[in-house]
């Protein structure tokens, strides 16, 4: 008898495809968070599939730090007019200069906890009472017990202790006024996972993930890319090293690695001898055991 | 791992349900560290928390208790997700925690899994928590079950321990729906027959269980007989190049579907054949669960989100008086003749209780006539009639068109899993 069964791949996509349509029927407003990153990369390409041949029914939003590296944002302007969908950028330098929220200052300053501010803003701004994301369970284990659909009371914020039990593929997304979702599509991809689909389906990615020479300096022990939003000590001199990144977060706290892996097959084999996680390279993980939580809780991605 | 051969890797779905103590995180942490999943920063990361409480070695189940409060209390209040992959498969593990208050956890963690994993405490053998994991299992229509024995070790890798639980075991499981039954003496602790097979017991011949959960046959785990298509959503471009496509979107909850097969749209009845079966990129040749298509028929018919596409000569039942299964998930109780929302598959409707039949004492399956109030982790039969008609099939014969929640509908809450008996 013929065996009927799909790669791990092909399953992971349709569960992917599966939870993009119920968004689209089930929100009236949603629209899907693109950072230019690879994992908001694959959502958006899953999303063309999932609508095929029709457009992606809703708008991509980008917020945007001010703080990028310049290739992402080259990036995201080519992907967006390729397949023709409609950006909305929120900016974190807006929400300064309107004085929503205050700047860190110092050598190790960030703007990635102001994001939380201006997405909450940019979802209220357009009453968009869905927003969906690239976020991974395997990324940080408080995101291991995030559902698909994730409840958001009118203050954007999680409650871990009080989630919604999610069973079989049936995905509740009733909500009472001024409350909203996230949703989150590709939950259970691995980065393993992602690089073998970028590479399965072409998928064109910014060139930073891809090993090149550029300016870097060390803190602690972090391979930083040495540029104008980060202040360097005298004790952090520029080196030029060929780097690539693993993740594409604000410039001011995501970390290089060292690497020689200049093509998608290159950084597989990478990512299968890889003995630190993606995170690893992330400074804001790093500030304490429960970093991510406390976060997410207040209303981070 | 080279590219290709990760490409043609398959993915299996397992929870493990386990209290405190009974190894349930030794063991994952054992899998996840001999299959060499755990990461270099991850395994300091728990070495250090290890050293700052003050144990001996270091502590695996520590990789595996997300949340703030579970690591303050040391347990699992809820569903985690983990990962790993070998050479042949990619694995999705939803760890649950296994006390009886948090049987809705169970439920939930089971719903999605190919496999269950119980793990029974050699020194204790069959206790009540491994026949309510078991029940669970066999409710949720889980097709395999794997029997752990553990912390042989500590009863001297005895085989006659091991013969005798596993006696136990076959008999309290005959009396349920499970399909695939296997037993495994273990050592989580010391790694036997976790990944390696162990030194210490040479009377048993079977596989460990990392072969086992790289070799059991999944592909058999879809009802791949009865067609089953729920449209999920229409697709209509409306664009110059596509002005009048019109394709039906949706996952495949079951059979084999091709292009000229005659089908029927439920409710309405009407029959068409269907045109294309459409992804990005081509039409297919054929497609069959859980594979996302869409689908374009010959005729010009009223489809929308809520339909179901079917073969002609093979149709789910249509009803509104249904009996169902149902874990309570709520600390508020259910109310009798109460009134529900119900998703089911891709359609809304509302319900209203009609009788709690019995509820089921998790631990011993004996039916509990005499006190009919369902509240938060019960399981109970009851009678449901809904607004309009459900198009289902029994949950037994297939988990997606049989299963359901229950949703209330002041909070939105979802507060019942049914199972469609």
């Amino acid at each position: 008898m013929k065996s009927y069964s799909l790669t791990h791949l092909q399953e992971l996509e349709s569960e992917a495809i599966y939870v993009l349509r119920e968004v689209a029927s089930q929100f009236e407003n949603p629209a899907l968070l693109f950072s230019g990153g690879k994992d908001s990369i694959i959502v958006a390409h899953i999303a063309r599939k999932a609508f095929f041949p029709g457009k992606i029914p809703f708008p991509l939003v980008h917020v945007d730090t001010g703080h990028n590296f310049f290739e992402t944002i080259e990036f995201r302007d080519k992907y967006i007019k390729d397949i023709g969908a409609n950006l909305i950028v929120g900016s974190v330098q807006q929400s300064i200069d309107e004085g929503k929220v205050v700047e860190e200052k110092g050598f190790n300053a960030s703007r990635n906890s102001l994001q939380t501010v201006t997405l909450l803003e940019t979802i209220e701004d357009h009453k968009f009472d869905c927003a969906m994301g690239g976020a991974r369970r395997d990324e940080e284990k408080a995101r291991a017990k995030e559902r698909f659909f994730s409840h958001r009371d009118d203050f954007g914020q999680w409650d871990p202790k009080n989630q919604r039990p999610e069973l079989w593929n049936i995905f509740n997304g009733l909500k009472n006024m001024g409350e909203h979702f996230r949703v989150f599509p590709i939950s259970n991809w691995t980065e393993m996972d992602v690089w073998q689909y970028i590479l399965h389906e072409k998928i064109d990615i910014p060139s930073i993930y891809l090993a090149h020479e550029r300016d870097i300096f060390v803190r602690d022990g972090v391979i930083m890319s040495s540029c104008d939003f980060i202040e360097q000590r005298e004790t952090e001199p520029t080196f030029r090293k060929k780097v690539r990144f693993r993740t594409i977060g604000d410039a001011t706290c995501t970390g290089a690695v060292e690497s020689d892996a200049d093509s998608i097959e290159k950084i597989i084999e990478e990512v299968a001898a890889a003995r630190t996680t993606e995170r690893g390279t992330r400074s804001d993980d790093k500030r304490s055991e429960a970093a991510m939580e406390d976060r997410k809780k207040a209303g981070y991605f | 791992m080279d590219t290709n051969s990760y490409l043609d890797m398959e993915l299996l779905r397992f929870s493990t349900a386990g209290s405190v103590d009974d190894g349930k995180s030794t063991l994952i942490g054992r899998l996840l560290y001999d299959s060499k999943s755990i990461f270099q920063d991850q395994y300091e990361a728990i070495e250090e928390s290890s050293k700052r409480k003050g144990d001996e070695t270091v502590n695996l189940a520590l990789l595996t208790d997300g949340l703030r409060a579970e690591r303050e209390q040391g347990i699992t209040i809820d569903v985690a997700y983990r990962y790993f992959a070998t050479p042949k498969r990619k694995f999705i593990i939803a760890d649950t925690p296994g006390h009886i208050q948090y049987t809705r956890n169970m439920v939930t963690g089971s719903s999605t899994s190919n496999l269950s994993i119980i793990l029974v405490d050699a020194r204790h053998g069959v206790v009540e928590q491994t026949c309510r994991h078991t029940f669970i299992s066999s409710l949720l229509g889980i097709p395999h079950v794997v029997f752990c024995i553990n912390k042989m070790d500590l009863v001297d890798y005895s085989e006659e321990v091991f013969d005798k639980i596993k006696t136990d075991l076959e008999a309290f499981s005959s009396k349920l729906n499970v399909k695939d039954i296997h037993f495994v003496p273990m050592s989580a602790l010391n790694g036997d027959n976790v990944v390696n097979k162990s030194e210490n017991m040479n009377w048993y011949q079977g596989s460990t269980l990392m072969y086992l959960l790289e070799n059991i046959h999944i592909g058999s785990d879809y009802n791949h007989i009865d067609c089953r298509f729920p449209v999920q959503y229409v697709i209509r471009p409306k664009s110059e190049k596509y002005p009048d496509y019109r394709g039906y979107a949706g996952r495949i909850a079951g059979g084999v579907f091709k292009p000229g097969d005659e089908v029927a749209v439920l409710p309405s009845g009407f029959t068409s054949k269907i045109k294309t079966i459409d992804v990005m990129g081509g039409s297919l040749e054929e497609a069959y669960a859980p594979m996302s298509v869409a689908l374009t028929l010959e005729d010009d018919i009223d489809v929308s989100r809520g339909d179901m596409i079917v073969r002609e000569n093979n149709q789910p039942t249509v009803e509104q008086d249904i009996d169902v299964m149902i874990c309570w998930l709520n600390d508020k109780k259910m109310v009798s003749r109460g009134k529900y929302a119900i998703k089911h598959t891709s359609n809304d409707v509302r319900c209203i209780i009609k009788e709690v039949k019995y509820k089921i004492n998790v631990n011993n399956l004996h039916r509990i006539e005499d006190d009919k109030e369902v509240t938060m982790n019960d399981i109970a039969r009851i009678a449901v009639r809904t607004t309009k008609p459900l198009l289902y099939d029994k949950y037994s014969r297939n988990r997606t068109t049989g299963s359901l929640i229950l949703i209330d509908e002041a909070t939105n809450e979802t507060v019942g899993a049914g199972m469609i008996i």
